[in-house]
């Protein structure tokens, strides 16, 4: 009896580990032959630990599980069991998604090469290998695929830049800082489906003519770390990384970094410092670092969901992907549905769904069942949304249309309990914390900004106009976009809900 | 107290067996802190030594981490999820609750040394919030009866 127990550190913390010990134990106890897999997430947190069975007609899913669930999962007619989901391809959360880059997330055994190659692994890289150099470009720049790390630049115009770089050496680095609020997809590609990742970085390698790549991994993801990890083990003694890609192409070799609690480091060229071991302060740009990046030499940086979504393009071809998508945002974004959501999870969908299908239909609204105030899309740095602004599409020239950004895809819902005057002071705060230090607007800015919002809400009215040139003086005067953005979700907070900035003045008159 | 052989030996067992790698030092200081807890004093000095760096250097990427530590936590550590994703899943409150529960004032350790309580800036566990993570235990939806029960 094979049984699948997600080893996500979503499923994890609700409990997974407990759950797979009690089907283990059960199966000691009773002789009761069970092969155990622990694969990745599939994606509906609300419904995890989410157990599935492979039985005669394929796997169905049994959740959320607690192990006082096992014996009747191991022992009863399972078709009549209380959790029983059925078939998670039947799901309707999960049957209206897209699932290409994700396809096998939560579906293999994230670490067994013989069961990747069965659902389509190392296809990408082999169609790859046996392209013309300026075929597999031609490829990345006509599936339209833009950085999903946040800034939505082209990735095949990243990659020209570095193949056409002379130099002794060249590199690929992974961000897999994923440092955003409200986002996990990195995390969840990273430990369901890691051969994927390495599967893009190789390809990455071969177009560019890269030997070496790092997978930067934030260090509050001990999972990803792991995962990562074991996978370059397996890749290794595979063959698919290492002296020669897959025995046909050039070498290729892989190690994870570790990152050390810092958000900025997110930022590409604090990223590169801190692999080079210095402090994880931001470079001027240029140079850029297709040209001038890690230890000096020609780098790409790309974000995980960026490189994880490479094979699929070259799997099943560069139109395909294309094909999905809305205006200039082709393809499809992992949306990650958090906050005070009851439908929270990850769900992969073409471009072009409006905000409030998202918020109201696919996530159901708010878990507390009141009604939604506010909608902060694309991380710490990303604006807030009112209800009035749902029918925004989700692309990235019609959320910067709206005055916010799409990010990293978090979408984090608040009730109306939430005060906005609060979530801006908490924006500031934030930038603060993390400020790398390089430029005053920011550093001191962001101080000056908690000191200002602190006097808005002890009822000062002439601070609103300081903070408003204060987010000004930032916008304009910073380096990078952790002080360059903070603004959107401070201005957002002010713009859209004026009230919350009133009434502590009211309160306090 | 660290013995200071002690120290210097295991100190260049771990320099020595990162020194293969390029751009070794954030490397170095996680080995360091995973076996002595902390990043001791004495290790910046051998440590600008081996690598060729200067003190003040080594210092600096040291202190612009939030990961390294300069004095020991306690044995119990709590890291709360302090982030947006959190606040909006009821995060604040629960923060508010915890270091109540553990008599601190905010973020810090507990006089009896035993249990130290940070912000973590997400978790990566935003559609199960509030998140929090116990030593190496990951809590999704934590309560303060949660939490008390990973801590203990
Ligand atoms: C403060 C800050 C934090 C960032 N954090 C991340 C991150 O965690 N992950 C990421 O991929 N990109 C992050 N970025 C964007 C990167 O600088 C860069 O644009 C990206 O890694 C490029 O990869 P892509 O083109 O595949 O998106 C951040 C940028 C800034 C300014
Ligand atoms: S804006 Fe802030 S984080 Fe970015 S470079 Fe300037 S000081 Fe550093
Ligand atoms: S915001 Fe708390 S885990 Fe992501």
């Amino acid at each position: 009896m094979r049984i699948y127990v997600p080893r996500d550190a979503a499923a994890r913390a609700l409990g997974a580990d407990a759950v797979a010990e009690a089907i283990l134990a059960e199966a000691a106890r009773t002789g009761l032959p069970v092969d155990l897999v622990r694969n990745g997430s599939r994606g509906m947190v609300w419904l995890e630990p989410l157990v599935e069975i492979e039985t005669r007609s394929g796997r169905t899913a049994f959740g959320p599980l607690t192990p006082e669930d096992v014996p009747a999962l191991l022992f009863e007619d399972i078709t009549t069991h209380p959790k029983a989901l059925g078939p998670v391809e039947d799901i309707p959360w999960f049957a209206r998604q897209t699932r290409l880059t994700f396809a096998r997330v939560g579906l293999i055994d994230p670490l067994s090469m013989p069961d990747y190659e069965r659902h389509g692994g190392l296809s990408g890289l082999r169609r790859a290998l046996a392209m013309t150099p300026d075929e597999r470009l031609d490829e990345v720049k006509t599936s339209g695929l833009r950085g999903r790390g946040g800034a939505g630049f082209p990735t095949g115009v990243k990659w020209g830049t570095v193949a056409l770089a002379q130099a002794p050496r060249k590199y690929i680095v992974c961000n897999a800082d994923e440092g955003d609020s409200g986002t996990f997809a990195d995390r969840m590609l990273m430990e369901g489906d890691p051969l994927t990742l390495i599967e893009g970085m190789a390809i990455a390698g071969l177009t560019v003519g890269a030997t070496r790549g790092y997978v930067y991994i934030r260090s509050e993801y001990p999972d990803a770390i792991h995962q990562m990890t074991e996978a370059i083990r397996v890749a290794t003694s595979h063959g698919l990384l290492g002296p020669s890609l897959l025995g046909q192409g050039p070498a290729f070799d892989l190690e994870v970094r570790v990152g050390a609690g810092a958000y900025v480091c997110g930022e590409e060229t604090s990223l590169l410092n801190s692999l080079e071991g210095k402090r994880g302060t931001v470079r001027a740009k240029p140079p850029l670092p297709a040209l001038h990046g890690l230890f000096g030499q020609p780098t790409v940086v790309n974000n995980v969901i960026s490189l994880a979504t490479v094979p699929w393009i070259f799997a099943n071809g560069a139109g395909a992907y294309k094909d999905f998508g809305l205006g200039r945002s082709r393809g499809t974004i992992p949306l990650q549905i958090a906050g005070n959501v009851r439908h929270g999870g990850l769900f992969e969908t073409a471009f072009g769904m409006s905000l409030g299908e998202i918020v109201e239909d696919i996530a159901g609204g708010t878990a507390t069942g009141r009604p939604v105030k506010a909608v902060q899309v694309g991380g710490p740095l990303g604006a807030y949304f009112p209800p009035s602004k749902f029918a925004t599409p989700f692309g990235y020239e019609e959320f910067d249309g709206q005055g916010g950004l799409i990010g990293h895809a978090g979408i984090v819902v608040f009730d109306d309990s939430v005060d906005m005057l609060q979530q801006a002071r908490f924006a500031m705060e934030f930038c603060a914390v993390e400020s790398c230090g390089k430029c005053t607007p920011c550093r001191i800015g962001a101080v000056r900004g908690v000191e200002t919002v602190d006097r808005i809400a002890a009822g000062d009215p002439s601070a609103l106009p300081l903070l408003v040139d204060l987010c000004d003086t930032m916008r304009d005067g910073s380096l990078c976009a952790l002080g360059g953005f903070t603004p959107y979700p401070v201005m957002s907070a002010l713009t859209h809900f004026p009230d919350d900035f009133a009434r502590q003045r009211e309160a306090a008159e | 107290m660290l013995d200071a052989a002690d120290l210097s030996a295991r100190l260049h067992e771990i320099i020595g067996a990162h020194l293969g790698l390029e751009g070794p030092l954030l490397p170095i200081l996680h080995a360091i802190q995973a076996e002595w807890g902390h990043i001791p004093d004495p290790a910046i000095p051998v440590l600008a030594n081996a690598l060729n760096l200067g003190r003040a250097e080594v210092h600096g990427v040291v202190s612009f981490y939030h990961d390294f530590r300069t004095t020991p936590a306690g044995p119990t550590v709590v890291k709360l999820c302090a982030a947006e994703a959190c606040q909006a899943q009821g995060g604040r409150d629960l923060i508010a609750a915890t270091l109540r529960a553990f008599g601190l004032s905010t973020y810090g350790t507990t006089p009896d040394g035993k249990v130290t309580v940070e912000p973590v800036y997400c978790l990566g566990l935003c559609a199960c919030g509030p998140a929090a993570l116990v030593n190496d235990r990951l809590l999704g939806r934590a309560t303060p009866a949660t939490l008390r029960e990973a801590a203990r």
